[in-house]
């Protein structure tokens, strides 16, 4: 099962919402079928990201992914410790290996994620 | 008229079950369904440099070609030499088309003055069989096309003699590198080749299909003390690019000649025998190749990947074919083709990553040696 306080996106984005400020990361699915991520690019503070628009990439050894926003809305921060230790994002992807936050433009873009048990149910048939 | 294109058929492994109960990630590769990785390519890779890794081969094509003729009919259907091999040893070569373009690069070992084997890449085994089966057909030699009745399982990283050693009557140590003996390997009749594709020191062991379940748990079990690790195809992809050998399909295709991919020295021009593509080659001997595969070390962040371009100042000078993260290196290593003037060790280029210039260096191949 996967945390039930958060949202997801099909492509295994997740969001955890605090009032407007949204947090964002991948998956454990996301970061287990990439296998061993090496390098994680993400934006500049203060970009105004749109609602599915890229907004970086994760890149294991094998491959590379782009990563894409759920949510509208303005970067106010990245995770700045990914630079150095990428493999967060493997080994604690809901917590530590989290890559950005965002000040929500449009709360109302959240009704179109998953919650967890259509995310699961996703996964499931993946 | 072409004939409507075939089903596609993927293989899969004599060995798919173990690989399932290892907990395998399983990818479709040249035909082939196989492990792409177990525990992490990291994982699997820095086992191969500091222990031992287990690889199931079991995709590469087996063409033995057998008969009076066989060493000058391979010397005209390939780019090297084989008749010069001693039986027991083994070349790297390469099938060329007339233009001199790859068609595949492979190993021929020696088995007997009138019996060859050559490996194929698991993608091109079909092309190699039938065109191997055209070029020998003028000379008292024939093909046969094991691929499907031999598999193949590969030890590979400093503790290999140490594993293989006890499952043999054979003595390992006789076998040098580029060598082959045949004998029991775990009581299955076996030919042991001292050859790879990572770098390290290791056996390939090759087998007939029935028995290739056999043959890798006897080596499962004896590499466990050793601290073996089962690898997939990812980590041999790394290995392979570190020790900068060049993968058919990713830094060679039929566009590709040797000499730009730096395997001149596998062409035997002088060889008694003619042979397919030999004029063209000696042109593009004569006349210098127009590119040249060379090693890069990203300096700036990012890592290079196939296909991104490569400039020397605003100026393209090429394309990318190979990139990673280098495991034991811990830094950005790719291979690309560049233009003869910018191939130098030392020259400053930049890898276009997403739109931005990333720095990078030209450095010698390959980007790891194994210590000795």
């Amino acid at each position: 099962m996967v945390p039930q306080d958060l949202h997801y996106t099909k492509d295994h984005e997740w969001v955890r919402l605090s009032g407007d400020e949204a947090t964002v990361g991948i998956t454990k699915f996301a970061a287990d079928q990439l296998g061993d991520i090496v390098f994680v690019e993400l934006p500049v503070v203060g970009k105004t990201l749109a609602a599915a628009a890229t907004f970086g990439v994760v890149e294991s050894v094998k491959a590379v992914s782009d990563l894409f926003s759920p949510l509208s809305g303005e970067v106010t921060e990245v995770n700045p410790t990914l630079a150095g230790q990428p493999e967060l994002v493997n080994s604690d992807p809901f917590g530590a290996g989290w890559m950005l936050k965002l000040k929500v433009s449009d709360a109302g873009e959240l009704a179109a994620l998953l919650d967890p048990a259509a995310y699961d149910q996703l996964i499931a048939e993946a | 008229m072409t004939e409507p294109a075939a089903e596609a058929t993927v293989h899969s492994s004599p060995l798919a079950e173990r690989h399932q109960a290892l907990g395998a990630k399983m990818t479709t590769f040249g035909g082939w369904q196989m492990p792409l990785q177990y525990a992490g390519i990291i994982e699997e890779h820095l086992a191969v440099r500091e222990r031992a890794g287990l690889f199931d081969l079991s995709h590469m094509g087996e063409l033995f070609v057998e008969g009076p003729d066989a060493a000058a009919a391979l010397s005209s259907a390939l780019v090297s030499d084989p008749s010069k091999l001693a039986v027991g040893r083994a070349q790297y070569s390469m099938i060329c088309a007339a233009n001199g373009g790859i068609l595949d690069d492979l190993i021929v070992y020696r088995l007997a003055d009138e019996r060859f084997l050559v490996v194929a890449n698991a993608g091109n085994a079909p092309l190699v069989s039938d065109l191997l089966a055209q070029r020998v057909e003028p000379f008292r030699a024939i093909l046969d096309d094991g691929s499907l009745a031999t598999a193949l399982c590969a030890v590979q990283g400093p503790r290999s003699i140490e594993i293989v050693t006890p499952l043999t009557g054979l003595d390992l140590a006789a076998i040098r590198y580029y060598g082959i003996a045949e004998g029991n390997v775990a009581g299955i009749p076996a030919m042991v080749a001292r050859t790879g594709y990572t770098g390290e020191d290791g056996f390939e062991i090759f087998v007939e299909t029935a028995r290739a379940g056999e043959l890798w748990d006897a080596l499962w079990a004896a590499g466990q003390p050793a601290g073996m690790a089962p690898v997939g195809l990812g980590a041999r992809d790394t290995l392979r690019l570190e020790a900068g050998m060049p993968l058919y399909g990713n830094d060679l295709d039929p566009s590709v000649n040797p000499y730009e991919a730096n395997l001149g020295r596998v062409v035997g021009l002088d060889k008694p025998d003619d042979f397919v593509g030999r004029d063209a080659l000696r042109r593009i001997a004569e006349a210098g190749p127009s590119r040249l595969l060379v090693g890069l070390t990203m300096t700036g962040r990012g890592i290079a990947r196939h296909g991104y371009p490569v400039y020397a100042g605003e100026r393209a000078t090429g394309v990318v074919t190979s990139g990673t993260l280098s495991p034991t290196l811990g830094r950005a290593i790719a291979l690309a083709y560049v233009a003869p003037g910018d191939a130098e060790p030392g020259t400053i280029v930049e890898v276009e990553i997403r739109a931005a210039r990333v720095a990078a260096e030209v450095v010698p191949l390959p980007f790891y040696r194994r210590p000795r």
